[in-house]
C-alpha cells in the first residue's frame, strides 16, 4: 500500500464541516421534533463519526482488512444494542403470573 | 531507515498494515467498553425518561458545545501533525502537536470547571444530592451516575492521550520520525481521533435529546 496524503484544504474543509454540524445539532435540539429529536441528534452525530473515520483516520485509504475489521466492530456494537434493547423494549408485552 | 523493519515483515508498508490494524483492533475493544455505557445509558433513559430529561437539561449546554469544538479543532490539528509527519517536516509535527496538546488540556479543564460546577449545585450522586423538579431524586441519580461514569472514562482517555502526547513531541522533536518511519504519530493520531468520536456521541446524546421537552 503506497501513503497517501491529503491536502491542508481537504482536512480544513473537513474541520469547517463538523463545526457546521455541531452547531446545528446543537440549535435544531431547541426545536420540537418529538421523538425525531434523538434521530436527527444521532444521525448528524453519525455524520461527524464517518467524517473523522474516513478522513482524519484514513479509513477511506486503508487496506480493505482495516475496512473490514472497521465494519465487524460497528457489526457487534449493533448486536450488543439490538440484542439488549429487544430484551428491554418488549419486557411488557406479555404478562408474566405472579408479578 | 532501513533499520526501522522489523525482520518478520518484507516491507515497510506491510509493517505499516499490520501497526494501523492491530490498533483498529484495539481500538474496536475500546468501542465495545464504551458500547456497554451507551447501552446502559439508552435503557435507563427508556425507563426514567421523565428525570432523565430534567437532569439532562440541567447540564450547560453552551460550555458542552464549546468544549465540543474545542475537542474537533484538535483532531485537526493531530491530523495536521500527521500529515507533517509523512511529509518529514519536523518543525511542523512538533508545533501541531504541542497545540493538539493544548487543546486537549483546553478540553479537560473545562470538563473540570463543569464538575466543579455539579458539585456546587449538589449534582453529584451520594447523600447531598438534589435535582430541582423531579419526584424521583434516585431516577436523576442514576443519569449523574452514568454521566460522571461516561465524561470520567472519557476524560481518563483524554488525560492518557495527553500522556502519549508529551511523548510524541520529545521523540518528534529530538528527531526520531521521519518521512519513512513515522507509526507512532500515525498511530497515536489514530487513537486521539477515537477519544473525538466518542465525544461526538456522548455530547448529544447527555446534553441535546431532551432540551425541546418543555420545562
Amino acid at each position: 500500500m503506497t501513503e497517501h496524503i491529503d491536502s491542508i484544504r481537504t482536512y480544513a474543509l473537513v474541520l469547517l464541516a463538523l463545526l457546521a454540524l455541531t452547531a446545528v445539532t446543537t440549535l435544531v435540539a431547541f426545536v420540537d421534533l418529538g421523538e425525531f429529536s434523538v434521530v436527527v441528534a444521532l444521525a448528524i452525530a453519525v455524520c461527524k463519526m464517518l467524517l473523522v473515520a474516513l478522513f482524519f483516520m484514513h479509513v477511506r485509504h486503508s487496506t480493505k482488512l482495516t475496512k473490514l475489521v472497521v465494519l465487524g466492530g460497528l457489526l457487534w456494537l449493533a448486536i450488543l444494542l439490538m440484542l439488549t434493547l429487544t430484551d428491554f423494549t418488549t419486557r411488557g408485552w406479555i404478562g408474566v403470573p405472579g408479578r | 531507515m532501513a533499520s526501522a523493519l522489523q525482520e518478520q515483515f518484507d516491507t515497510e508498508a506491510q509493517q505499516k498494515d499490520a501497526s494501523t490494524l492491530g490498533m483498529w483492533i484495539f481500538l474496536i475493544t475500546e468501542v465495545m467498553f464504551f458500547g456497554g455505557m451507551f447501552t446502559a445509558y439508552t435503557v435507563y433513559r427508556r425507563a426514567y425518561s421523565d428525570a432523565f430529561a430534567v437532569a439532562s437539561s440541567s447540564l450547560n449546554v453552551t460550555i458542552g458545545a464549546i468544549n465540543t469544538a474545542v475537542l474537533l479543532v484538535s483532531s485537526f490539528t493531530m491530523v495536521m501533525a500527521v500529515r507533517a509527519a509523512q511529509l518529514g517536516q519536523r518543525r511542523t509535527l512538533v508545533l501541531f502537536l504541542v497545540l493538539t496538546l493544548i487543546l486537549g488540556g483546553v478540553f479537560l479543564g473545562v470538563k473540570a470547571y463543569e464538575w466543579n460546577e455539579k458539585f456546587e449545585q449538589h449534582h453529584v450522586p451520594g447523600p447531598s444530592f438534589h435535582l430541582d423538579g423531579v419526584p424521583q431524586q434516585g431516577h436523576a441519580q442514576l443519569f449523574f451516575s452514568l454521566y460522571f461514569a461516561m465524561t470520567g472514562l472519557h476524560a481518563l482517555h483524554m488525560v492518557v492521550g495527553v500522556g502519549i502526547l508529551s511523548w510524541l513531541i520529545w521523540m518528534a522533536y529530538k528527531g526520531r520520525f521521519t518521512a519513512e518511519y513515522n507509526t507512532p504519530v500515525d498511530i497515536a493520531g489514530l487513537y486521539w481521533h477515537f477519544v473525538d468520536i466518542i465525544w461526538i456521541f456522548l455530547f448529544p446524546l447527555l446534553y441535546l435529546i431532551d432540551r425541546h421537552l418543555p420545562k
